[in-house]
Formats: C-alpha cells, structure tokens, sequence
C-alpha cells in the first residue's frame, strides 16, 4: 500500500465524505477550511493544543494491561487505551479544544454543538466555559430524557441546552438543528462537531484532533510489551474515536484495525446502528456521501443502539472508504452483547466503561479468545460509564 | 426552449415578473397535491416549486419540515411525487414544474433512473439543496442531457468568483436566497437584496427568483421590482398547514390572488 494520503482537497475519501450543503453554508466552509489549513501545522497553535491536552484534560492517557481480563478471555492480552481517565470522561474533549482554539483565532465568541449522549455536548461545554465563549447544545429530545444527568452538567458549566422536538428526537435531528442555527449565525458562531461526519473539513479535522489517541499509543505499546498491537479495536458510531486510534496505524499493515458498531437488537432485527457491517446503501447525509441507514426511497430511518453515542444512521466517510479499500475491518455487537462485556469490566478490573465503549470490549470477548496468549490487542477505552449508570440500572429491573 | 424559458419569454414580454409558489408535495395529504397545483395555476402561479419531502430537511425551517413530516406520515416517496408531476401534465402542458429537495432520496433511485423518469413526467427543473455545483456534475450533465434544468441557489454569502462558476452551470433560473439563514426565516432586507441581485444581473442573463424570506404582498410586492420571480414558500406551507381539508384550496388561492396583485401593481 502507498502511504496513506486522504482526503483530497476537496475533502473526499475516494467516493465519500465531500461538501454535500445548501449554497447558505458554503462560504462558512471555505472560511473554516482556510483557518484550518492555516493553523494545522501552525507550531504556535499546536503547543496551545498540547499544552491545554497536557494540563486541561490530563494526557497522555495511559495503556492499562487488563491482565485479569486477559486472564478470563484466555488467550490475547488486552491492552486499554484509558481515554476514560480524560477530563469530562472520555475522548472527546480532545477534539473540542482544538475546535475552540480555532473558534478564538477566528474570533467567534459563540459556540454550538449537537450532542447524542450528551458527552460531546458537555466536553463542548466545558471547553467554552473555560475559554469564555457563550455555548448552545442541540440534543434531540428523546435524548434530554435518557441522558438527565448530563444535560444537568452543561447546564453547570453555562451552556443553554435546547431540545430538539423534530423528527426522531435524536442525534441526527440535532444536528440538522444545530446545522440551522449555524447557517442563520454564520458571522458570530463557530460550530464544533463531535465527530468524524459532517462536511469537510469537519472529518479530516476531527479525526487530526482525535488522532493524538493513536499517536500516543504507538509511542506506548513498544514501551509496554516492544512492538505494536496484533490488532486495535475501537467502537463506531460516528467514528471519531476510532478514527483517532486508527489514523496514526493506517501505515502499519501488520497491525489490524477493528471497528465495532452497534448491532443492537440484532442484524437481523434491521434495528441497529450499523450502516458499515449491514452494507447499507451509499448516500447524502450531514454534508457527506457514506453508507446510510435509510429505506428504499432514500428517507434515513431511525436506528437503534443501547448506546446513545452509536445511535447514528450514518458513519464518518473516512470509515466508509477504510472498508472498501479493507485497511479496517467492521462488525457489530448487540446490546446484549455490550451489557455483558460492561458488567465484565467493572467485575474484573474495576473499570466502568461507557457503553460505547463496551461494544469495543464485547468484541474483543470474541476474538482474544481465538488468539495465543501471545498476541496483544489494545482497545479504545474510549469514556467512562458514569453516564451510563442509569441505563444499566434500569435493564437490570433497578431503580436509583 | 424549455418550458422554463418560454415561460420567462412570454412575461418578459408581458413586462410582468414571475410568481413561484412552493408548496411540499403530499402536504396535507397526498390525494390534495395535483388539485393544489391546479389551484395554484389558475390563481396566479406561473411556476410551481414542488417539494419532495426528505427525513432530514437541513436547509429548511420548521415549517417546511413540518411539511416534510405530514407527507412522509403518508409515504409520499420521490417515485410518488413524479407520478403525481405526470397527472398534472396531463391537464396543464405548460406551466413549468421545479422539484425541489435533497440529494439522497435521488441516489436511492439512482441519478440516471430519476432523471429519465422526471423527463418522462414532465418536470422542467431540478433543485438539489445539498448537491452544490462542485458536487453534481454528473447530474447536472445527466439533467441537461434531458434538457431539464439544474436550478441553483445563491446566497448572500456567496464570494463573486462563487457566482460566476454557479450561474455558467445553470439553466432556467437561478435562485438567490434571501437572507442568512433556513427557509422561513425573518423578513429579509430589500435593500442589500437589490444590491445583491444587481451583482448578479451584471454576471449572468440568467433570469434571477429570489425567495426564502418573503412573507407577505408588500415583500412579494418589493422583491418583484428587484427580481425576475418570487419565491413563496414557507408562507404557502403555513396558509395550508392552518387549513382543514375542506378550506385548503379556497385559503391558498386567496393567498395567491393577494400576492399576484401586489407583484403586478408594480
């Protein structure tokens, strides 16, 4: 393979990603695009970056050998890439902070964000409240209810949270949302998105800012066991932190990369989350061409994931063309699936991931077992389950 | 030509500017849509704007998208929106039709299926928010292969360079938008629109429809002394969305007969 060199200028991994928008929003782009393109090898910007990763969110993160894990699954040794220990609690604060860092350049003193979970929308939060910026998440409805705890913190930290009534009352609906306050607030507003969709430059500039996943991993797992992991697995709604873990090994051929979306009820259910392992068709979703979960007159149908984070219809395009061209792999897990390998976890190393995250560790369940004690796989840990205690607690018939 | 350009010949030579109304197809019900055309037609439409309702609307205002979700409660695919453009034409040969949506349900048909079968319904013109020009040059090569016309927005956001790469790919009219924001949206500001579409006029021949802010006569009646054609939209939606089935007709004929004096009181 050549050395991996995407996206074109304009922003297309092969057949995917793009600038799929109304003419209203275009010159924002290019406005974007041009600030981005100056600043991503700026030396000044970049010790901002750092520095704030270092002292603001704690990195690097470290690389935990699950060895009791390892020890139950009895073959591969799992490797944890801790992005859970971040502040806020997962990975996505990294991307927020470049994002904003941007945003001050540009001198927007406004910032939106759309959120599903509600974890991109208080890392977003937080990032303003520290930078001093006015902050607006959009969060579909049905998510405000799922996720109490959540909007109650971006609310602490200043942000206005403002449901989103319109159709499935989910992730994808926010961001249309937040798309419309951004197309009516150009001058003032810079929009942060929380992962690898959207237009470009939104995915190539996610996947830079999350990338420092990957890169510090490649420096960490020579120190830990003197080579690089058989394999790294990641979970994939949107994609953005597995497309942080994955960037930096693209090159490393000998090194598989596993993405693991939500398979929810089941494939077979057609209920799910996973657009990459159904083959769902290619289309026009949030400014990017990718797969999509849609029916057959092309409307997006609604999906379903235990996982709030992984309840998206579409996957970030780099994903898409990272299948076809088989540099990673794709399979889903069921809730079910992702329930066990949760409650596995915190039995046996006193970790309690998202269940985002989960998806990732139900996948290695499947495969160390498969593999020589021998073999290393490190998966992204990539947030807490805090959030998540409710949901839990609930499919187990409790109340808190 | 077209039956766009004919359409812009004739009232040109009439002096008289054209009214456009949108409305979404399958809103409030699929079985009113082809009657709503007619009814638009004989109160005052020389154009219609058919829109084809999409999951996820990103450039729309509520109210559009409100739209979107009533016809979408009946399954009102792209596939039926062409065959309710194919029982208009049976009874109006030559009132041009635009479809206006997004980009995906087109791909799910297939770009050179869709476009076959717009040409064998009748439709004039296409309107692809989320496909801009850089995007959909194959399409746009398949629709004029079938002379049907690639209608393209322009915003008040546009750089002047944006604007001549835009109106070399149109055809049949190009659509300038009137203010920052989604369809619907506040009133929009005819000065800076006049300035803007006097920006325009100097690059292009191209007769120019300006549209996503015009609220009532006396906006309709000021942005057709500026421009070739007004754009009704979401003010349509709303006249039918306030309707019941019974009234719908009489309300948006009402609303058609009061824009289409203001525009030729001029």
């Amino acid at each position: 393979m050549q050395v991996y060199d995407m996206p074109d200028a304009g922003g297309h991994f092969g057949p995917y990603g793009g600038v799929f928008v109304a003419e209203t929003l275009i010159e924002a782009l290019d406005e974007l695009r041009g600030m981005y393109e100056r600043y991503r090898n700026d030396p000044e910007f970049l010790a901002e970056f750092e520095h704030d990763l270092k002292y603001f969110v704690g990195r690097p993160s470290p690389v935990y050998h699950a060895k009791r894990l390892s020890e139950h699954f009895g073959g591969a040794q799992i490797y944890l890439k801790r992005e859970d220990l971040n502040h806020t609690g997962a990975h996505k604060v990294n991307n927020c902070i470049g994002q904003a860092l941007l945003a001050k350049r540009m001198g927007k003193p406004r910032i939106i964000a759309e959120t599903g979970a509600g974890q991109h929308g208080v890392a977003t939060a937080t990032v303003a409240a520290r930078m001093g910026l006015e902050c607006v998440v959009y969060m579909g409805s049905e998510d405000v209810k799922r996720q109490a705890p959540n909007v109650y913190r971006m609310k602490l930290l200043g942000a206005t949270v403002v449901p989103v009534e319109s159709g499935s009352k989910t992730l994808k609906d926010a961001l249309n949302e937040a798309m419309r306050d951004w197309v009516t607030n150009i001058e003032n507003t810079f929009y942060i998105i929380g992962t690898v969709a959207g237009p470009h430059p939104y995915p190539m500039m996610v996947r830079d800012f999350q990338s420092i996943i990957g890169r510090e991993a490649r420096q960490q797992m020579p120190e830990l066991v003197g080579r690089q992991p058989d394999a790294v697995i990641a979970c994939v709604g949107g994609g953005s932190n597995a497309m942080g873990i994955f960037y930096p090994y693209i090159n490393d051929k000998d090194v598989r990369l596993i993405g693991v979306e939500a398979a929810g009820f089941g494939m077979e259910t057609g209920k799910h989350a996973a657009p990459l392992t159904a083959n769902s068709p290619v289309g026009v979703l949030h400014g990017n061409r990718t797969y999509l979960m849609q029916d057959a007159d092309g409307q997006i149908i609604e999906t379903h994931s235990i996982s709030a984070g992984l309840d998206y219809p579409g996957v970030g395009p780099e994903h898409a063309w990272l299948k076809d061209i088989h540099r990673a792999e794709y399979v889903a897990v069921t809730d079910d699936e992702a329930m066990h390998a949760f409650h596995t976890l915190c039995r046996m190393e006193g970790i309690i991931p998202a269940l985002e995250s989960s998806h990732a560790l139900a996948y290695a369940a499947k495969l160390a077992p498969t593999m020589s004690k021998d073999k290393v796989l490190l998966i992204n840990l990539s947030g807490r389950g805090d959030k998540d205690i409710n949901t839990v607690a609930k499919l187990s018939g409790i109340e808190l | 030509m077209s039956r766009i350009q004919t359409t812009f010949a004739e009232l040109k030579r009439q002096n008289k500017k054209a009214l456009i109304p949108y409305i979404t197809a399958g809103d409030p019900h699929p079985k009113h849509t082809v009657n709503l055309l007619h009814t638009l037609v004989e109160s005052g439409a020389d154009m219609i704007e058919l829109g084809v309702p999409f999951s996820d609307p990103m450039a729309d205002g509520p109210v559009i998208q409100r739209a979107s979700e009533r016809a979408l409660a009946h399954h009102v695919s792209l596939s039926k929106v062409l065959e309710m453009v194919k029982e208009f034409r049976q009874t109006d040969a030559s009132t041009p039709i635009v479809l206006m949506g997004y980009a995906n349900p087109v791909e799910a048909m297939g770009m050179e299926k869709f476009v076959q079968r717009a040409k064998e319904a009748g439709v004039d013109g296409v309107l692809t928010v989320d496909y801009p020009p850089e995007e959909c040059k194959e399409f746009v090569a398949l629709l004029q292969s079938q002379e049907i016309d690639p209608i393209f927005l322009l915003s008040p956001t546009t750089e002047p360079a944006r604007v001549d790469i835009i109106v070399n790919q149109a055809s049949g009219f190009v659509y300038y938008v009137s203010l920052k924001g989604v369809t619907g949206a506040k009133n929009l500001d005819i000065v800076e629109v006049a300035a803007r579409v006097k920006d325009i006029r100097d690059k292009t021949d191209i007769p120019i429809g300006v549209g996503f802010g015009v609220r009532d006569a006396a906006t309709a009646k000021a942005v057709a002394e500026i421009a070739d054609a007004v754009v009704v939209g979401s003010r349509m939606v709303q006249a039918i969305e306030q309707s019941t089935e019974a009234n719908v007709a009489t309300n948006v004929a009402a609303l058609m007969t009061e824009l289409r004096s203001a525009i030729d009181s001029n």
